[in-house]
């Protein structure tokens, strides 16, 4: 991939993001010499056992919970699964989930599913959200029932990054004896979260979103919480989730959690600059373009701007051209034929929503890289608006 | 990622005639914003011959590359060659689209066949007939065009190449109706195996079985035949004509405008009887 002229821009850490160097340093030897199986009675085994025991501790200190509401998953999707399907086999006789219309597919899909899945019939109240990706919370106060099995609410949004009020709503939740979940995948690492604070019975990540590898998550469960298991099998993660452990990602999730700590600061100080400078910048520079999401109550690395008249995927490809990776919820991207449910939930104008582009940056990038782009991107959009009918010349 | 070939790549990249024909001889604008993608072609007649085309595209990479294609490949030609292209062309050009993209193919058919009926003054049928799909705007005529013309097999293809059923999805049915329809104009055609309905098999075999007894082996005992259902997978209903069924040279015509008729009337609208062979 590329020319090999330019080094890649990466802006896409929404997405994914790099393995931090820090990361593949502690990980590599449980991929080498220390390929026990943690399980085992042997000190050989043992002594990964204790590994992972390192990991789930740095997760917690990230996270501020004990090492016993940790559980590690393979994924993400998995932990919300989990989460979600734990609550509703807790609690069978209540019928009812409330979740929002701006959800990750992982929560979206399993909730539109969802009676397919269990066999039984749900009532799923998905909350709307307003112009710039709230939520209105007296519908919210209004949806709350003692029929609710559970409430499911990112905790900042994959596309815009707008940060929803997940304290206030599990406050609510909580008063009324209602499980609550968050997908944080996205807010994990990027802004300070202390459970200890919280009213948070269950809460989703994904190693990937952190620099740590694809392919491991965690699930949160607040001690106490009623827990079914979504994998049965052996007794690893304390008989909440059976089969052998990722060992070598479950210890570069720790590690990426203890670096994420420390640089917690760069993100919202450094991380945010850069966003904020490449944000105002393409607004300025570009004219009819827009920022989809709530400016303020957002994610310090991410700005999802609509350049009207022109398609996403048509942007993206030339941005490609220039070893600039980033995403749009354009329809054509997506192999759907409709633009991003998070926009239209937002009531973004289809002018837009078609020409919407993410930028997530990460604390690897650079102000070079965010001249770079704010030099070829005017140009980009230039070019394509030439050719697109809608566009009229002044 | 897209897989593109290097045509479509470098037709996006470098796209050839971009722009609007002045005076131009025929124009065909079709697609919105709302649909996510559309083209305006401007087409310069003289003689009969088609010396300048031009395009403006809203849309994604193929959608720029089959604009691209589609005015490099009339221009010099006659109206009536131009008349013959199909979308299955614009793709080739290309040297093949993604699946899920071939609709960017017959956008720029239908850009093409609107700008000629501009040039001759007339008006095109297809935006006539019923809205099938609110979302995109496609009738009926033009998803009957297109499962005839591409060979089209599913509901899922259907909306590779027209759009249809993309958006909201409440159109499904309607669509797999439209399928079945003109895909029962050709017996010998078989249509993909269809999402499983709401009935549960035990449901539909018992349904099916009553049907039979109380609708159709009355009228087929009458003239000495009979019928036995052997099967029941999923939308497929394999049968035995019996009697003096067998020997009878319109059975293949009970079979489907009778026996299927009366099933799909009284069972579900998509199945389809076939002979035990």
């Amino acid at each position: 991939m590329g020319s090999g002229e330019s080094k890649v821009v990466y802006m896409d850490n929404n997405a994914t993001t790099r393995v931090a160097p820090e990361v593949v340093e502690a990980m590599m030897p449980y991929l080498t010499d220390y390929y026990g199986n943690p399980s085992s009675m042997h000190s050989f085994g043992g002594q990964v056992g204790e590994a992972v025991k390192k990991a789930r501790l740095q997760v917690a200190q990230l996270l501020g919970c004990d090492t016993d509401e940790v559980t590690f998953t393979s994924c993400g999707t998995e932990s919300d699964s989990t989460a979600i399907l734990s609550a509703l086999r807790a609690y069978p006789e209540k019928r009812h989930i409330i979740t929002t219309r701006v959800e990750h597919p992982a929560i979206k899909n399993l909730c539109d599913n969802i009676s397919h899945i269990t066999g039984h019939k749900y009532r799923v109240t998905r909350l709307k959200v307003s112009n710039d990706g709230m939520i209105d919370m007296d519908e919210y106060a209004q949806a709350l029932s003692d029929d609710t099995a559970i409430v499911s609410v990112m905790w900042a949004n994959n596309e815009t990054g707008v940060i929803l009020p997940v304290s206030d709503m599990a406050r609510m939740a909580k008063s009324r004896n209602i499980l609550f979940h968050t997908d944080a995948v996205q807010a994990v690492g990027k802004i300070p979260i202390n459970l200890a604070e919280e009213d948070i019975d269950y809460l989703s990540l994904a190693g990937h979103k952190l620099h740590a590898p694809k392919g491991v998550g965690v699930l949160y469960v607040r001690k106490g919480t009623a827990f079914v298991p979504f994998l049965s099998g052996g007794h690893q993660e304390d008989g909440r989730r059976g089969g052998t452990e990722n060992v070598a990602s479950i210890v570069a999730l720790g590690r990426a959690c203890e670096l994420a700590n420390e640089m917690m600061e760069d993100e919202n100080t450094r991380v945010r600059a850069l966003r904020d400078k490449l944000e105002q910048g393409l607004l300025t520079t570009i004219p009819k373009s827009m920022l989809n999401g709530n400016k303020h109550s957002r994610l310090p690395n991410t700005a999802n701007i609509s350049f009207e008249f022109v398609e996403g995927e048509a942007i993206l490809l030339h941005m490609n051209r220039y070893n600039i990776c980033a995403s749009s919820g354009s329809a054509c991207t997506s192999g759907s034929l409709e633009p991003s449910h998070v926009l239209r939930a937002m009531g973004v104008p289809f002018t837009a929503a078609h020409g919407s582009i993410r930028f997530s940056l990460s604390i690897y990038n650079t102000e070079e890289e965010v001249d770079f782009v704010l030099e070829k991107m005017p140009i980009i959009i230039n070019e394509l608006r030439k050719m697109s009918p809608f566009w009229e010349d002044d | 990622m897209w897989e593109y070939t290097d045509t479509v790549t470098e037709h996006f990249q470098n796209p050839r005639n971009v722009g609007e024909v002045k005076n131009a001889s025929g124009t065909g604008d079709v697609g919105s914003l709302a649909c996510g993608d559309a083209l305006k072609l401007t087409l310069k007649i003289e003689d009969n011959v088609i010396t300048d085309a031009k395009f403006k595209t809203f849309g994604c990479a193929s959608a720029i590359a089959s604009s691209s294609a589609l005015t490099e490949m009339v221009k010099g030609m006659t109206v009536e060659e131009a008349e013959k292209i199909t979308n299955e062309d614009i793709a080739n050009f290309l040297g093949g689209l993604p699946k899920e993209k071939m609709h960017c193919s017959v956008m720029g058919r239908e850009a093409l066949e609107a700008a000629i009926a501009d040039f001759r003054g007339l008006v095109l049928p297809m935006a006539e007939g019923e809205v099938i799909c609110e979302c995109f705007g496609v009738t009926d005529l033009e998803i009957k065009r297109a499962i005839q013309e591409s060979n089209l097999r599913s509901v899922e293809e259907i909306t590779n190449f027209t759009k249809a059923g993309g958006g909201c999805g409440k159109c499904e049915d309607k669509l797999r109706a439209q399928l079945s329809e003109t895909l029962s104009e050709d017996l010998r055609m078989v249509p993909a195996v269809e999402k499983p309905k709401r009935m549960t098999a035990l449901q539909k075999i018992k349904k099916i079985e009553e049907v039979l007894e109380r609708e159709v082996r009355p009228g087929l005992k009458k003239d000495g035949g009979d019928i036995e259902l052997i099967d029941v997978d999923g939308d497929f209903v394999t049968v035995s004509l019996r009697g003096s069924c067998t020997s009878c040279k319109n059975s293949q015509t009970t079979l489907k405008e009778y026996v299927e008729r009366k099933l799909r009337e009284h069972v579900l609208d998509t199945l389809i009887v076939e002979e035990e062979q």
